[in-house]
């Protein structure tokens, strides 16, 4: 088997794996001539090699603008905190956000921290959150749960306002959840603390018997019920007149924790699902048309050449899908537009070549040595040519996230479905067109 | 063929349609969407037509402060505040429904703090000083001749100045604004422009060694004859796409694909008809200078 002879069977087997990963996840076949029936799914890829583990569900990511969501940007409070410790904290809140996005049943929320200049900040994405408000108050709330007792002077007449912090907080917790009063059936939320929470709660439920504790939640007051023994098992109920929804929205709180710092949102951007859904369509419906007009005209300028080199842009497209499925890209509306732009530039190593051949054969040279200049020194071109846009990519997608430099979603869609159409148009360019027009150029020769 | 012979035309074509915009930009400056100045923008759907002047006024009455109403679709209306706090949000919906008799359905909804957008604008100037010294020392070391060099950075201004002229005149005329994706555009074409003038330029460098005794002129001449059509077909190739994409694709990108449209264009004929007459003019200007020493 010659080279020719490997790099055909290659780009055959890229491309039919390409069409395996490409196709949707369960397509439904129905042949009556066959007698056929039946659903037909992909498994889901998930391979462990040692440490490494190499999960897909091959399903295209959309970004929020395609699949509707928010994209939210909370400012952090730091001046309580010392210089040292900011990192560390912002990075503390952004696990506190995620266990509570996850436990508001977001699949896959993205977030980041970002540290522009002196301000820490939380960038997070949900996508298609249909309540975003509600989601919104569960990130900035900050849940501080605290105990405090009243001090030993204090009248019958006492307020809110006299009660004193215990040093039991949210901090001694080790897990809360929603239990039912067995009596009255109303949702309460149950705590229970660790080993120190356990110690603190049993001394001050020992001084305190006969009078109330107070549980506040952020400086507000919930409950203050009367001690009637000291409990030294570590439980406590605290019960208000909860919903079931609050109940279960406090023990959330609870138990993702209190943020280590204040947070505030600063910018927001919500798109309804209906935009997206709309513009994919629209989209793909511009792409097709796009790519057949460049079809048309490849071959009607080109001819025999242009038909291969619509075949390797064919083979160009279901790469760049399969990619976009593998590594996984998040496609956004921008990224769209990125990839459309690549289809038309995927060409134009083609066009480079064939220009050459062209040329060399009007100087007087055999198709096949024409064609093998026409390779040759195009690339020099081509190479050229596209060191500039891999570049700005390269800027447009700050791979480091540097911080003086932009990370917005949108660009680094548009960078990211770019860089990899430049690399991969290279490829199909060159690489596949060759091969084509060596394989079913040359024959044709021959016969003639 | 003897294109540079007409070479003063090209640059009255690039003249002609550059001067206006730049009129423009000077006058009237661009329009920075709120990316850059911070704001609101909220976008809403109702199931009747109704007066934006109504939505303005039925919001006003209730203590916000209404930029402006547009109708951006169907029975849609684009909506712009200064930076909303949470509550009044919030309000929004609820006052929109009060007045018209129905919940108009949310279809974006944008708070940008005004600190953000500085940021941005600090940003996004360092990313174009970036792209374009990286561009810059790329044209340098692979030409490492001046002449070259300086000739590919003045047709890359000339894409520059045609792309913000005609988003300033877009900007005043159609209220078409400046956003991050903008400045996407703005390098993107940068470095396809650059792509397209290094074909032209890698061609005269070959000519120049093939033919050292043809005047420099005719080797212009030739490469741009033997460059002309891979040029016009490939770009062809991308704005069949683009106008595709224009015409059919989403709102959203709509002036984001005007944008790269533009300075495509503007690109492919600022390699072939700017980038390789201003060679022949720096070439003649030296050689003038030389006769007279």
């Amino acid at each position: 088997m010659n080279k020719r002879h490997f790099l055909l069977w290659l780009i055959l087997a890229l491309s039919l794996i390409s069409i395996y990963v490409d196709l949707p996840g369960k397509i439904h076949l129905k042949l009556n001539w066959l007698k056929i029936d039946r659903d037909f799914s992909r498994p889901m890829i998930d391979w462990q090699l040692g440490k490494f583990r190499f999960q897909r569900d091959l399903e295209i990511k959309k970004g929020i603008d395609l699949a509707g969501g928010t994209h939210l940007v909370f400012q952090s409070d730091m001046k309580d905190v010392s210089s040292d410790n900011r990192q560390a904290a912002i990075e503390a809140a952004r696990d506190n956000i995620e266990k509570r996005i996850n436990l508001f049943g977001v699949t896959e929320p993205v977030i980041q921290t970002a540290k522009v200049g002196e301000d820490y900040r939380l960038i997070v994405e949900l996508a298609g959150v249909q309540d975003i408000n509600q989601a919104i108050d569960l990130i900035g709330q900050t849940a501080q749960l605290d105990f405090r007792e009243l001090p030993k002077d204090a009248t019958q007449s006492a307020t809110g306002l006299d009660f004193k912090p215990t040093g039991l907080t949210g901090k001694d917790l080790s897990k809360s959840e929603v239990k039912f009063d067995p009596n009255s059936g109303q949702p309460t939320v149950g705590l229970e603390f660790s080993t120190e929470g356990t110690k603190k709660f049993a001394d001050i439920t020992s001084r305190n018997v006969g009078k109330p504790v107070a549980i506040f939640l952020d400086q507000l007051p919930v409950t203050a019920p009367n001690v009637q023994e000291p409990i030294t098992t570590g439980d406590a109920i605290i019960s208000g007149q909860f919903t079931l929804e609050e109940a279960k929205k406090l023990s959330i709180q609870l138990n993702a924790g209190a943020l280590p710092v204040p947070i505030e949102l600063i910018e927001q951007k919500n798109v309804g699902a209906t935009l997206g859904a709309e513009s994919i369509q629209k989209s793909v419906q511009a792409g097709l048309i796009g790519l057949g007009m460049v079809i048309l005209f490849m071959a009607a300028y080109y001819g025999k050449l242009g038909i291969l080199a619509d075949l390797a842009l064919v083979v160009y497209g279901l790469l760049t899908l399969a990619l976009y499925k593998l590594i996984p890209i998040t496609l956004t509306l921008p990224g769209i537009a990125g990839f459309i732009l690549s289809i038309g530039m995927a060409v134009d190593a083609n066009i480079l070549i064939f220009e050459r051949m062209k040329e060399e054969t009007r100087a007087g040279k055999p198709r096949p040595v024409a064609m093998e200049l026409g390779f040759g020194r195009a690339w020099d071109s081509i190479r050229d040519a596209n060191t500039c846009t891999l570049i700005t990519c390269f800027i447009l997608f700050n791979p480091f996230n540097w911080s003086f430099l932009n990370s917005s979603g949108m660009v680094r869609g548009f960078a990211s479905t770019l860089f990899l159409g430049v690399v991969l148009s290279l490829f199909t360019g060159i690489v596949v067109t060759r091969t084509l027009i060596r394989t079913f150029y040359r024959k044709e020769r021959i016969k003639v | 063929m003897k294109w540079m012979k007409y070479k003063w035309l090209y640059f009255l074509i690039s003249g002609i349609v550059i001067i206006p915009g730049m009129v423009s930009l000077f006058m009237f400056g661009l329009k920075p969407g709120i990316d850059f100045t911070g704001g609101s923008l909220l976008e809403y759907k109702f199931k009747k037509s109704v007066n934006p002047q109504e939505i303005q006024k039925s919001l006003v009455d209730k203590g916000y402060n209404v930029s402006s109403v547009q109708i951006s679709g169907n029975q849609t209306y684009l909506l712009r505040m200064p930076p909303l706090d949470k509550e009044k949000a919030l309000g929004v919906k609820t006052i929109l429904s009060e007045s018209f008799g129905e919940s108009p359905e949310e279809i974006r909804f944008e708070i940008v703090g005004p600190i953000l957008g500085q940021e941005l604008l600090v940003k996004t100037i360092v990313a174009i000083i970036l792209a374009a010294g990286f561009i810059l020392g790329y044209v340098a070391w692979r030409f490492k001749n001046t002449k070259f060099g300086i000739c590919a950075i003045l047709a890359m201004f000339h894409d520059s100045f045609v792309m913000l002229g005609s988003f300033s005149l877009l900007g005043h005329f159609l209220g078409v604004e400046v956003d991050t994706l903008f400045v996407t555009a703005l390098l993107t074409v940068l470095s396809f422009s650059v792509h397209d003038t290094v074909v032209v330029y890698d061609r005269v460098r070959e000519s120049q060694k093939l033919f050292p005794n043809t005047p420099f002129e005719d080797l212009v001449d030739k490469a741009v004859t033997e460059t002309l059509s891979r040029s016009l077909n490939n770009s062809l190739t991308i704005i069949f796409m683009l106008i595709a994409l224009l015409l059919l694709g989403g709102v959203t990108v709509k002036w984001f694909v005007a944008a790269l449209l533009i300075g495509t264009v503007s690109g492919t004929y600022s390699s072939t008809f700017n980038a390789a007459p201003l060679l022949v003019v720096w070439e003649n200007l030296s050689q003038r200078r030389k006769i007279k020493k």
